[in-house]
């Protein structure tokens, strides 16, 4: 018996409408785990460099977590990959809510979706009988639409229903898959869902899901409800409020917004606006708030309640979560009331609400500069609400300029050129960041932002403090029960840190210390992902119920793999370098590692050169960021290494690449468009 | 609870338990059914099925309806009529709030069986598992002592029956009703 997972994949090749339920290899769970790394595994062996994101080899994995439907607190996580038409790099975005284990209850891992379908359908899988069904009905519908319609036509109250809006199927590039509360947003999976001409995977499961070692297993999942409850009560002192306590950033209960408001950017990432949370603000966007928040809300198993269901008068209803309250509201300088009610248009649509805004927002001041003109807007209004409402539907309709615009800010300004691109300019891996311009460069977000390959800060930063605490005694406060770290040395990290003199940024931490942070904390991410743990009780607050200590007893007592912290963090080793192979297959390499040129005003190229050099090293990369054949065969990757060599990307004996290989990238363009 | 042979002696107390249910606090998150189905299963934790459990959030987050509901009786036959309950401008849907193992729905059957789920609160625990990990209180425990049954009670039930039977007697002919329970009695 299979425990925890449930050792089947559904199989599904779109084009002939063939149907597979197919057995795994226990073995490849215990080297990748399962979410993330299995479906990792999948895409290396299956889509090689030269499938663009549109083309019906590129395969979209939907996988639940391989601790998802265990009665482990929050592991709820559904991971989507594919192949991005963005970054045409492996794209892997999450949702909560509750498909994941409503997927393994009907006894399977994953969805592996293959092949374009020739008219639009959706998949309903009813434990063991799966059926691909007519979504003609369905084109053009919103996503919570759909899933109600579908629901209804089904009788099934109980199924959980994952669909894309119009935007999925017109493929815009930042298109997301929406399930309730919750979405996978980033990369642009929507659209390859639509290019697949799947409008919804449906499911409704009542099998049973087991465990290992049942009475283990429930001690481990009490002891992490006792900690959330000591948690909530004990906030952690000295930080902002979002920062305080567990689960993802609390935007749905807190009111003040001060921080955001007033350290993120506005417009096109562009304006910083240090005093605009006045007390009259603060006001309206509470009354605001309180009127159009009917509940908290939460995913399954979780008591966390990070999102909300929201009704503005005169929309229908809908679900939200953490910081799209705040993206349409600063990307078109307006207010909390316009932020909400466009935000329920825009989750019909199913796009992601932190690059859709970034791009209307980019595409205004091309017109402010002249570079478009007011021809390519034809008939829009002159008000600045009315424009971004007019601009949504452009994009989303892939009409006149909204076409080029839903390839996303990095796309479009090549399109557009005439020095467009110079108004892309919140990109990394041509993908829209934080609207986050900083100061002072710090080192250990240096390395983040260059080399995470979720493409996003907020799904690699975690764990170790944001910044340094001004007094020494509020960092001993901090240490004594910082029980998460993976060893005493983080803690001596902390305490020496100090915002000013010395031991401040960006020279402190310093390079070796910055190295470990960073790994430490991509690497629960890591974990997170294969076990389908949501982050926000585990790799992304401080002080988390979830850390490296209990992880290993975790997967031994529920899926009954043996575990211990080396082998856990040798495992998520493993398929994070697996998952740069498949980008660096694809033509990623050290060029395409740097955050925007804005970001921090105050830079250090040779400090930021050694921090790379560095980190590359400790990965195991080469000063290309290709993992060495070494350090390949070490992880029991050989099989990267021999692909590697094949290709020319690495060079037997030497760890430099063997060719300039730069133009790999300009291949793949071509594929997708 | 209340044993078999009841002497007229002082009041025996019996417990009861009440689960106190706020619609307003539910998050919709459904631990309450995960656990519950982990404890029943046997053994015990070993696996875990929300479609087993014997506590089921009837949910629709878009109309803000959260009820969670216990499993009761199993009943033979669905209502004729029902109702739909209209509580601070909410309305409720047919059997919202009824807890009956019924043909007319799925809930609180086994899946593979059919077999009708009762909520037995969680015999052996400390409080009924639900109830622990429900953190936000939207389910509460109570329990206060009441006067276990007496003989008056026997004896009313005594007269019901009679009452009952009487009726059934009026209706079918005494000589049919005696056939049926010769017929029940040979059956054992």
């Amino acid at each position: 018996m299979r425990y925890a997972e449930t050792g089947f994949n559904l199989e599904i090749d779109l084009t002939r409408g063939n149907i597979e339920k197919v057995a795994t290899d226990p073995r490849e769970t215990e080297l990748y785990l399962g979410g993330l790394g299995t479906n990792a595994k999948i895409l290396w062996d299956r889509v090689p460099p030269e499938v663009g994101a549109f083309s019906p080899e590129n395969l979209l994995i939907f996988s639940a977590g391989l601790l998802c439907g265990t009665p482990a607190v929050g592991c709820n996580r559904t991971i989507v990959t594919t192949i991005s038409p963005q970054t045409q790099l492996m794209a892997f975005s999450m949702m909560g809510g509750f498909f994941a284990p409503e997927l393994k209850y009907a006894g399977l891992d994953k969805v592996v979706l293959r092949g374009k379908s020739p008219n639009l359908v959706y998949i309903w899988i009813h434990n063991d009988k799966v059926e691909l069904r007519d979504a003609s009905h369905l084109k053009g519908k919103g996503s919570l639409e759909t899933a109600e319609a579908i629901r209804k036509e089904l009788k099934e109250p109980k199924a959980q229903v994952a669909a894309i809006g119009k935007a999925g199927e017109n493929r815009v590039f930042y298109a997301s898959i929406e399930q309730g509360r919750s979405s996978a947003s980033r990369g642009g999976i929507g659209a390859v869902m639509g290019d697949k001409g799947v409008k919804a995977i449906v499911v409704r499961g009542t099998k049973d899901v087991n465990i290992a070692k049942p009475l283990e297993y429930m001690e481990l999942c009490n002891e992490v409800m006792e900690y959330i409850q000591f948690r909530n009560e004990n906030p952690i002192p000295g930080v902002m409020p979002i920062l305080a306590g567990l689960g993802s950033p609390q935007k749905m209960k807190v009111h003040d917004e001060k921080w955001h408001t007033e350290n993120f950017n506005w417009g096109n990432s562009r304006v910083r606006r240090k005093d605009f949370w006045t007390e009259e603000v603060a006001r309206n966007w509470l009354v605001t708030m309180e009127k159009a928040r009917t509940r908290l809300i939460s995913c399954y198993n979780c008591p966390m309640t990070c999102g909300a269901t929201i009704s503005m008068p005169g929309l229908p209803t809908y679900m939200m979560k953490c910081f799209t309250k705040l993206t349409y509201t600063m990307g078109a300088f307006s207010d909390l009331d316009f932020g909400l009610r466009i935000a329920q248009k825009a989750t019909e649509y199913g796009l992601d609400g932190f690059s859709a805004p970034q791009v209307m927002a980019f595409a205004l001041e091309l017109l402010e500069a002249k570079i478009l003109s007011p021809d390519d807007f034809p008939g829009m209004p002159e008000d600045n609400e009315g424009r971004f409402y007019y601009l949504l539907d452009m994009i989303v309709n892939r009409e006149g300029i909204g076409d080029v615009l839903a390839e996303g800010t990095y796309w479009a300004a090549k399109k557009i050129g005439k020095g467009a691109q110079a108004y892309a300019h919140n990109n990394i891996k041509k993908h829209e960041q934080l609207p986050l311009k900083l100061s002072m460069l710090n080192p250990i977000y240096f390395l983040m932002y260059c080399t995470g390959e979720k493409m996003n800060i907020t799904q690699i930063e975690g764990q170790f403090p944001q910044a340094p605490y001004p007094k020494r005694e509020h960092r001993e406060a901090f240490v004594k029960d910082w029980f998460h770290v993976p060893d005493e040395k983080f803690k001596q990290y902390f305490l020496d840190w100090e915002p000013r003199g010395e031991n401040s940024m960006p020279f402190y931490p310093t390079v070796d210390m910055c190295c470990d942070i960073v790994d430490w904390q991509e690497r629960m991410h890591y974990i997170d992902d294969a076990l389908g743990q949501c982050a926000g009780l585990s790799s992304f607050p401080l002080k988390p119920p979830y850390h490296i200590h209990n992880y290993p007893k975790f997967i031994s007592a529920g899926a009954g793999i043996e575990m211990d912290e080396e082998k856990l963090s040798q495992a998520a080793k493993r398929y994070r370098t697996l998952v740069r192979a498949i980008n660096i297959r694809r033509g990623m390499r050290r060029k395409d590692e740097r955050p925007p040129e804005d970001h921090w005003k105050k830079r250090f190229p040779e400090l930021e050169k050694e921090l790379l050099d560095t980190y590359y090293k400790f990965k195991g990369w080469n000063n290309d960021g290709i993992p060495t054949k070494e350090s390949l065969d070490e992880q029991g990757l050989s099989y990267v290494a021999d692909d590697f060599i094949e290709r020319g990307i690495l060079t037997e004996g030497k760890d430099l690449p063997g060719q300039e290989t730069s133009g790999n990238q300009t291949s793949a363009e071509h594929k997708t468009h | 609870m209340t044993g078999d042979k009841i002497k007229k002696t002082e009041p025996q107390k019996k417990t009861i338990k009440t689960i106190k249910i706020n619609v307003d606090k539910c998050n919709g998150c459904r631990a309450c059914e995960m656990i519950c189905s982990a404890f029943h299963a046997a053994p015990k934790y070993s696996s875990n099925n929300p479609a087993r459990s014997r506590i089921r959030i009837i949910r629709e987050p878009l109309r803000d309806l959260y009820v969670p509901v216990y499993a009761g009786e199993y009943t033979v036959s669905e209502c004729a009529g029902r109702d739909k309950y209209t509580i601070d401008g909410k309305e409720y849907d047919e059997c919202s709030f009824c807890r009956a193992s019924c043909p007319s729905r799925d809930e609180f059957k086994e899946p593979d069986s059919g077999l009708p789920l009762k909520c037995d609160m969680c015999e052996g625990e400390e409080e009924p598992l639900c109830v622990k990990w429900c953190m936000h209180d939207a389910l509460i425990l109570e329990e206060r002592q009441e006067d276990a049954e007496d003989t008056d009670s026997r004896k009313e039930e005594q007269e019901d029956l009679e009452i009952g039977l009487e009726s059934l007697a009026d209706k079918f002919g005494m000589d049919k009703i005696l056939d049926v329970v010769a017929r029940m009695n040979a059956k054992d």
